[in-house]
């Protein structure tokens, strides 16, 4: 059972503004139904340039509705330049803390305000809200620009973090090594030690010492990361260069796996191993979903 | 709690179904409880019972002495503790009757957990030369987390698939057991949606390829009948606290003649077979309730059945965009699955709360996990059913009155969160 401070059930059971402001200036659409939450933002300004009217729909849990609720009396009355100011600790912080793993919820009031600002300012519309930056996490369509914010903003150090904040890297898992490389671009070298250390490369191999390296480096540094998220792999063949694996679990239904086989499996090894290795699927009668 | 009757007078106009048009404002919750019939705050209408149970008063009745007065060591040479070895001998043979089997066959574990560790691990130490377990994608973490680990021992797991109800493939089953598979293990129910496999037919199947088949049966074990005698069931797993034992008992049925090595080392007790002082109170209150869960099997599959079945009915009348997870064929009598659409299920468990319903949920945020249930999402349920899928698991001690009043308190919830909802289009 979650921890919620009274604030969070207040604003839960009681939400303020739900609903649609008609005629709006600025609406924000963010998250979606297979997310498991999304917001709705819409506002209406006043003559003297301020929010007059804020109202919010929000599909997810008591958490999601409570951001969502304090999110719109946080705007009421400021104007869109003192609106954008407010950030996800904002609303954390008037709700008394929420569980670090539900961060993301208070993430997504921020996100929903600032398309639905940019929806004011014709920058785009808030329906179809283009997003800044490259996808990194592809399983909840979360951006480099994204990341690199909640990091900024929240003074995040690890990987966990980022996903209990912006959801990314919280499905197959394939984006961890990315991520983990946005946390020592925004927070520079000092957080390095935090994520993982690399073992020198060694310069040549013997058959022996590749399949042992290998091995060691699906279990410790590949491994690890799939299974965080329901997902596994299994050491196949080696044959010369090219490493044979299965993916096993969440990771064998996974739409991105093949993102997952070269940006991470591939990558980590050619990292940790040898630049020359080649990562394939098994190709095996066994794969899930194969016949009736 | 007032009759039903009282309710339907009451000011709270329409009955939120299917033609519900009731738009107004979002009705504070106060508004929305002092519609309902009062309740004793204190009172708890408790629909869990897949995650545990009630202890039956007849099963601490009879506990209650080996904790005060005969709190002797059963493995003890004097009279005092000796006398309580009788007292274990005779819960033997009542979780054998449960289950059709001899009582030497039973083997007395700490929780379901622990019992299906030790089937797995004990019958891998046993057959060092095989290296392949095969189970299923919907297992209980207890035996799915187990297999994982076992993985990176270099074992090899092969998960069977279900499809869109809940059903296993078995061609797929006969088709990934080969000469290297020390063990299949498959649930004999599945705790999220209560689909009960076919498990005399699978069990066949895995002995007919001389490979050691195991059961999960906690979800199973007093809820349906099972007869151990008839079947080539070798391992079966069975814990206290889902038939109205209390916790920290389990039980792992081992066929004569099945192979195992101990899980837990140490003294002679359980033939050597699990080492450890016997929960001997565990031991005597679980014997209990397997007399009690024989008495009441017929129950079970009648009255409460019917208590589920008429839930089940109400909501699916009263709450449009619902469906029910699981094949409603074969389910265990007291479990209902239910999705409802466009709203998650943290939300909808915390409005249940406040009306001191107890349930569970498959969505991902009562696991603090970003994805719903594994068990769901095997099934291929679309991930915008699974986020609001809502479990109610019913037992011997629910009430006509209860169903009624969850059934009442239901579609108010619903429609409350998809007033908020922006996937609702009005």
């Amino acid at each position: 059972m979650w921890d919620y401070t009274d604030k969070v059930m207040d604003h839960f059971l009681n939400p303020r503004n739900v609903g649609s402001v008609e005629n709006p200036d600025g609406v924000g659409e963010v998250g979606s139904l297979a997310c498991g939450d999304a917001l709705t933002l819409s506002f209406k300004l006043g003559p003297d340039g301020r929010i007059a009217d804020a109202k919010f729909k929000t599909f997810g849990c008591a958490s999601a509705v409570a951001s969502s609720s304090v999110l719109t009396e946080l705007i009421k009355g400021k104007t869109l330049d003192e609106a954008m100011q407010v950030t996800n600790q904002d609303i954390a912080s008037y709700l008394g803390g929420l569980p670090e793993q539900k961060m993301h919820c208070s993430v997504m009031g921020q996100e929903a305000l600032e398309a639905a600002i940019a929806n004011y300012r014709g920058k785009h519309d808030g329906a179809a809200a283009v997003k800044k930056g490259n996808i990194v996490c592809t399983c909840f369509g979360v951006t480099d620009e994204e990341i690199r914010k909640v990091v900024r903003e929240n003074g995040l150090s690890t990987v966990e973090q980022v996903t209990n904040y912006c959801k990314a890297g919280g499905g197959c898992g394939g984006c961890h090594g990315r991520i983990a490389e946005l946390i020592v671009e925004v927070q520079g070298e000092a957080v390095k030690t935090q994520i993982a250390s690399p073992p020198k490369k060694p310069a040549k191999l013997t058959n022996i010492q590749k399949i042992q390296l290998v091995q060691q480096t699906i279990n410790e540094q590949i491994r690890p990361a799939l299974r965080a998220d329901g997902g596994d792999i299994e050491l196949i063949d080696i044959d010369g260069n090219k490493v044979i694996v299965a993916f096993r679990g969440m990771c064998a239904q996974c739409k991105v796996s093949g993102f997952t086989m070269k940006d991470v499996v591939q990558a980590r090894l050619r990292e940790y191993v040898s630049d020359d290795l080649t990562v394939e699927a098994e190709k095996n009668p066994e794969s899930s979903e194969h016949k009736s | 709690m007032s009759s039903p009757k009282t309710t339907r007078s009451g000011s709270v106009s329409g009955s939120c179904g299917p033609d519900c048009t009731c738009r107004g404002p979002i009705p504070a919750l106060d508004d929305l409880r002092s519609a309902m019939p009062k309740q004793d705050p204190k009172s708890v209408i408790y629909m869990d019972n897949n995650a545990t149970t009630r202890v039956d008063e007849q099963v601490v009745a009879e506990m209650l002495p080996y904790l005060t007065e005969q709190y002797g060591n059963p493995s003890s040479m004097h009279t005092f503790g000796g006398q309580v070895a009788h007292k274990i001998a005779e819960a033997r043979q009542r979780v054998a009757d449960l289950l059709g089997c001899l009582p030497e066959e039973i083997l007395f574990t700490s929780c379901g957990t622990e019992s299906d560790n030790t089937a797995i691990k004990g019958t891998l130490a046993v057959l060092p030369n095989k290296r392949k377990i095969v189970t299923t994608r919907v297992e209980h973490p207890a035996v799915l987390t187990t297999c994982r680990d076992l993985e990176r021992h270099g074992y090899s797991i092969s998960e069977i698939g279900v499809d869109r109800q809940g059903n296993l493939n078995l061609d797929e089953l006969g088709f990934r057991i080969d000469d290297n598979t020390a063990i299949v293990s498959v649930m004999y129910a599945n705790n999220e949606t209560g689909v009960i496999f076919p498990i005399d037919e699978i069990a066949s199947i895995v002995h007919s390829r001389g490979v050691v088949f195991h059961t999960d049966a906690v979800q199973a074990a007093g809820k349906i009948p099972l007869n151990l005698r008839n079947s080539a069931i070798d391992m079966l797993s069975l814990s206290g606290h889902k038939l109205h034992a209390p916790k920290g008992i389990g039980v792992l049925y081992v066929r004569k003649g099945t192979r195992i090595a101990p899980f837990l080392h140490g003294g002679h007790q359980e033939s050597g077979r699990r080492g450890g002082t016997e929960n001997v109170p565990g031991i005597i209150a679980l014997g209990k309730a397997c007399e009690l869960a024989l008495k009441y099997r017929v129950e079970e599959n009648t009255r409460v059945k019917s208590l589920r079945d008429r839930l089940e009915a109400k909501l699916l009348a009263s709450c449009p965009d619902c469906m029910i997870n699981g094949n409603p064929e074969h389910r265990l009598p007291n479990t209902l699955n239910i999705s409802f659409e466009y709203i998650e299920g943290e939300a909808i468990l915390l409005l249940l709360n406040q009306f001191g319903i107890c349930a569970s949920s498959g969505s991902a945020c009562t696991s603090g996990a970003l994805e719903p249930s594994h068990v769901l999402r095997a099934m291929g349920v679309p991930f915008t059913a699974a986020h609001g899928s809502i479990r109610f698991s019913l037992s011997r001690f629910n009430t006509e009155a209860e169903v009624d009043f969850v059934a009442e308190v239901m579609p108010k919830i619903v429609n409350r969160l998809r007033e908020l909802s922006p996937f609702v289009k009005r």
